[in-house]
């Protein structure tokens, strides 16, 4: 029997030991009682593409800036005709968003004319303003990181008097942190200064190739513009490129059988050659081990630089594949020809009006098609290891301070209770006494473990609310694979019956074999090769995992997410936004995946 | 004139030996696999009509008669039908027709081979009209004499009250038809079908569509069976999409039909890989005439793969032809493309508010 909408806000039960989940997050972020009516009318679904887990207090500023972001651009900078941007609320320590559309004629009007003057300008401008948008960016990493929380001392540094500064470096903390709260903002400010219009760029592309060829599939449509020599594609390049040079001068035998990266530098540096490809390591390293494992939304997710098991892991396996004779250089060239060989195929079969339509089309589409294959590198990647790197550094100072007892609780507090608790901090230390919150705080940081752990071990649902009769927001299906089909499919499917999973047809390859759950990067190792990696959503930077991986299949995810990107670039079967794979399918469990129908069949 | 082989320059003139005629002949010199024959050119058909005298009879008839009413229209069929049983091909059309038919026999090293005999009209498949259906086939002749008779026979089929109607709804004259005969192997299908070189429910150019059932091909155009369909990739040539039909009866050859057991109704009659090398040649086929086909083919029972596969004759698709070049419109303004395309919202004269179709698997119902 399929219901006709899911459970409320209210009616979800928190798990044991959860109840009181809400009083972590800003009181907005959260239900509040008279939104109640407007939040039951609509449809939330959890995205778990970037937050894959329950969020901790401090990691919940993420949604605030990315949903800001979007409103911001969507709704009052750009003026989508029919779009305000994605509501957001945290339920259950998951976040949810809702599309909030505009229907009324005279004001899609009114606000049509907005959008064709500002988005042309940035169409018409897209080279050099995207241009400008990386050094924007670059700058912003650049900036946050030269932010500094220099230690409470007992007595300020001598410069102070000698250059007159007139300020304690104490209020650093307090300064610093905004500042990084301000360029984390900003950071998603800029994210959306270009996603929507690239997205929209794309649509009409994908809606031209459908005008002209009704039955076209999004695989071929997405073939014909997918980037091939694109800065995402970089960090696995430089593991290939480790794992070759290993593999040339005759390190590699050290790396795979020491595994760990102290002992494979201790080892190595005892020799030129090994010398040598530590110091290609490291230059590697920055900027491009900054690197997320996953998605970079939560704090406990490893970059490449946190746990250099991760890429090492990947080095290994690239030297395991040129040992078996494979040839893993990504030929560029022939990718780009392959590409450019579909375009002419599709093309031949126009008229010449149709052709010069397809062609505009198809230039825009790759024009801005870079952005959204680049600028997670700039935004996730790059400013969010930026943005926790300082926060660890703020959270030494505190805790060396004996606020409080272990850097990492400092994301047990939310932004605004960390602020609080760094001006109690500065101000204790200026006259020297004991700041009021520091037993509070400590022991709020041990409540707040047990409500998170109980949060994290619940799966969260797909959806909540009540959906519309149709999903017309272009972002949530190209993005989030979220279509008036898959709301039903997930409405039908909430039990545990059925052997059918339906999700986007993702990337196209029949491929059936055992499964592999794979819940964090940590479980990355464990994927053998010819399993199925089923994952909430897959992140870019497993790469290394796609290498081996049969095909794969995610809970969340559009057409246009990264890992369908990811995928087709891989050539691997791919079902994204099924729903419920991580929860219905299990480990060593056959399946069936058909990447081109969209379908998975659970044996 | 009077015939003229597939594989000689000749046969390219259209005037000469019709549309279909041509057809067969750019296959067979583009060295595709077309079943060998011959074309009775249309310089032969004016000689019967002037030599034998049926020309003016004709004539007359059409002209003492109220064309535009349907039942007189019969009349006039029948009366000219009478004219062409009593006519009699001329001895030195006849003794041509007869050579080029032993020709092809010695060719194939089949004494009395059966053949195929079917109209090629002039103004029959251009891609404006289609006479398709309107004129006769004859298939499993055998001998000299049932070929000049069958040809005869085509010649006779432009006054059908079918062809008749047909050709005065186009204000042609029914005198003015122009009409080749093709003499073809009969090929020993062990299947059989038609292909569009464009899918014929959308007028997607990226697709070809297959269908086909067991036997001959006389069971799938005639509707006695639902096929089997095969839609086809055009650009990486996979296989999109298979329906298995319900092909009850088969035909042997141009006359018989029989039921086909259990076993070979469940099966597909075509193997991915053949209907992917059918495929193929439609796209070939469709480069070499630069406009959407619509292809008759068998496969052949005596030979083996990958040459078994045998055309019997290529149109130009008309349907979608049309429609594409009626909907052809002057190129939308990029914004307005992109505005339309994403949100839904329609500019200028249009009203505004209407959602746009989203992307395959992201539709609705």
């Amino acid at each position: 029997m399929a219901d006709t909408r899911f459970p409320f806000f209210r009616e979800w039960p928190p798990p044991a030991g959860a109840e009181d989940w809400a009083s972590m997050y800003p009181y907005f972020t959260t239900a509040q009682p008279e939104g109640k009516d407007v939040e039951d009318a609509r449809l939330w679904f959890a995205d778990t593409m970037h937050w894959s887990r329950a969020v901790h207090p401090l990691d919940s500023i993420g949604a605030e800036a990315v949903y800001l972001g979007a409103g911001q651009s969507s709704a009052r900078i750009f003026a989508l005709p029919t779009s305000l941007g994605l509501d957001m609320r945290i339920v259950n320590g998951y976040v949810y968003i809702s599309p909030t559309g505009v229907t009324d004629p005279d004001r899609i009007n009114e606000r049509l004319a907005h959008f064709q003057e500002r988005a042309g300008y940035y169409y018409a401008n897209w080279d050099i303003l995207y241009s400008q948008w990386k050094d924007k960016m670059l700058e912003l990493v650049k900036r946050m990181r030269a932010i500094t929380f220099p230690a409470l001392a007992e007595y300020e540094p001598l410069e102070v008097v000698t250059e007159a500064r007139g300020r304690s470096t104490a209020w650093d903390l307090i300064s610093g942190y905004h500042e990084l709260i301000e360029e984390f903002f900003l950071a998603w400010q800029h994210h959306f200064e270009f996603l929507n219009l690239g997205y929209g760029g794309y649509i009409t592309f994908f809606q031209t190739c459908k005008q002209f060829f009704p039955e076209i599939t999004d695989q071929s449509v997405a073939r014909m513009v997918a980037g091939v020599d694109v800065l995402a594609f970089r960090p696995d390049n430089e593991l290939r490129g480790l794992a070759r040079t290993a593999v040339d001068s005759g390190v590699a035998d050290v790396i795979v059988e020491m595994r760990d990266p102290d002992a494979v530098a201790a080892a190595l540096d005892a020799t030129p050659a090994g010398r040598d490809w530590l110091a290609k390591l490291e230059k590697a390293k920055d900027p491009w081990f900054n690197y997320f494992a996953e998605y970079g939304f939560l704090h406990d997710q490893d970059t490449w630089l946190t746990d250099p098991k991760i890429p090492f892991d990947g080095i290994i396996r690239y030297i395991g594949m040129l040992r078996e004779g494979e040839d893993i250089t990504r030929d560029v060239d022939s990718l780009r020809d392959e590409r450019d060989e579909i375009v002419d195929e599709y093309r031949s079969l126009l008229s010449p009006d149709e052709q010069a339509q397809f062609d505009e089309m198809l230039g825009l589409a790759r024009n801005v098609f870079p952005f959204i294959e680049e600028h997670n590198i700039y935004v996730e990647h790059w400013t969010h290891s930026a943005f926790f790197d300082k926060i660890r550094e703020l959270a030494k100072v505190v805790t060396d301070a004996g606020f409080l007892l272990d850097p990492e609780d400092i994301f047990y507090l939310n932004r605004f209770e960390l602020d609080e608790a760094l001006n109690d901090l500065v101000a204790a230390h200026a006259i020297g006494v004991a700041p009021r919150g520091a037993q509070k705080w400590q022991a709020e940081v041990e409540r707040r473990r047990v409500i998170m752990s109980a949060l994290r071990a619940a799966p969260a649902l797909p959806a909540l609310g009540t959906p519309p009769d149709e999903i017309t927001d272009p972002f949530a299906i190209m993005n989030y694979g979220v279509t008036t089909d898959r709301i039903r499919d997930w409405l039908g499917a909430g039990g545990s019956d059925g052997d059918r999973l339906t999700g986007a047809a993702a990337a196209p390859g029949v491929v059936e074999g055992p499964a592999r759950i794979i819940l964090t990067e940590k479980d990355l190792p464990s994927l053998q090769p010819g399993e199925i990696l089923v994952a909430p959503i897959t992140a870019p930077s497993w790469g290394s995992g796609f290498s081996i991986a049969a095909a794969v299949v995610t809970d969340i995810g559009g057409m246009m997410c990264h890992a369908a990107i990811v995928c087709r670039e891989y050539g691997l079967p791919a079902v994204v936004g099924t729903g419920f794979a991580t929860s219905r399918i299990t480990t060593g469990q056959r399946i069936r995946v058909d990447g081109g129908a969209g379908q998975v069949v659970l044996a | 004139m009077i015939t003229v082989d597939f594989s000689s320059p000749e046969a390219l003139d259209v005037q000469l030996v019709g549309g279909k005629t041509l057809g067969l002949a750019r296959m067979t010199q583009e060295g595709l696999s077309v079943a060998p024959g011959f074309a009775v050119t249309t310089d032969a058909h004016r000689a019967f009509l002037e030599g034998s005298g049926i020309n003016e009879r004709i004539g007359e008839i059409l002209l003492s008669h109220d064309l535009s009413d349907q039942e007189q229209l019969i009349v006039v069929a029948r009366l000219i039908e009478r004219e062409f049983s009593a006519a009699t091909v001329a001895d030195d059309i006849a003794d041509a027709i007869g050579l080029r038919y032993r020709e092809l026999g010695d060719r194939l090293g089949i004494g009395d081979v059966s053949v195929a005999v079917r109209s090629s009209a002039t103004a029959e498949d251009t891609a404006e009209s289609s006479f398709a259906g309107e004129y006769e086939t004859f298939l499993g002749i055998v001998g000299v004499d049932d070929v000049v008779e069958h040809v005869k026979r085509c010649w006779g089929s432009a006054f059908t009250p079918h062809a008749l109607t047909y050709a005065l709804d186009r204000e042609l004259s029914p005198l003015e038809v122009s009409m080749a005969v093709v003499v073809q192997k009969t090929v020993k299908a062990r299947s059989s079908g038609v292909m569009f070189t464009v899918s014929p429910s959308t007028g997607d150019r990226s697709r070809i569509v297959i269908e086909a059932s067991w036997g001959v091909g006389l069971a799938v155009v005639g509707g006695e069976v639902s096929p089997d369909r095969f839609a086809i990739d055009k650009i990486n040539f996979g296989v999109i999409e298979k329906k298995l039909g319900d092909k009850r009866i088969e035909y042997v050859d141009g006359h018989t039909s029989r039921a086909v057991d259990d076993e070979r109704v469940a099966r597909f009659c075509l193997t991915d890989d053949e209907a992917i090398a059918i495929a193929r040649l439609g796209k070939v086929l469709e480069k070499l005439h630069k406009a959407p086909q619509d292809i008759e083919f068998a496969v052949d029972r005596e030979v083996p793969g990958p040459d078994n596969i045998m055309l019997l004759q290529c149109r130009p698709e008309t349907v979608w032809v049309a429609k594409q070049a009626e909907s052809r419109t002057a190129s939308i303004p990029l914004m307005d493309r992109i505005t339309s395309n994403v949100f839904g919202v329609a500019t200028g004269a249009i009203p505004t508010g209407k959602r746009s179709s989203l992307p395959e698997g992201h539709t609705h119902g």
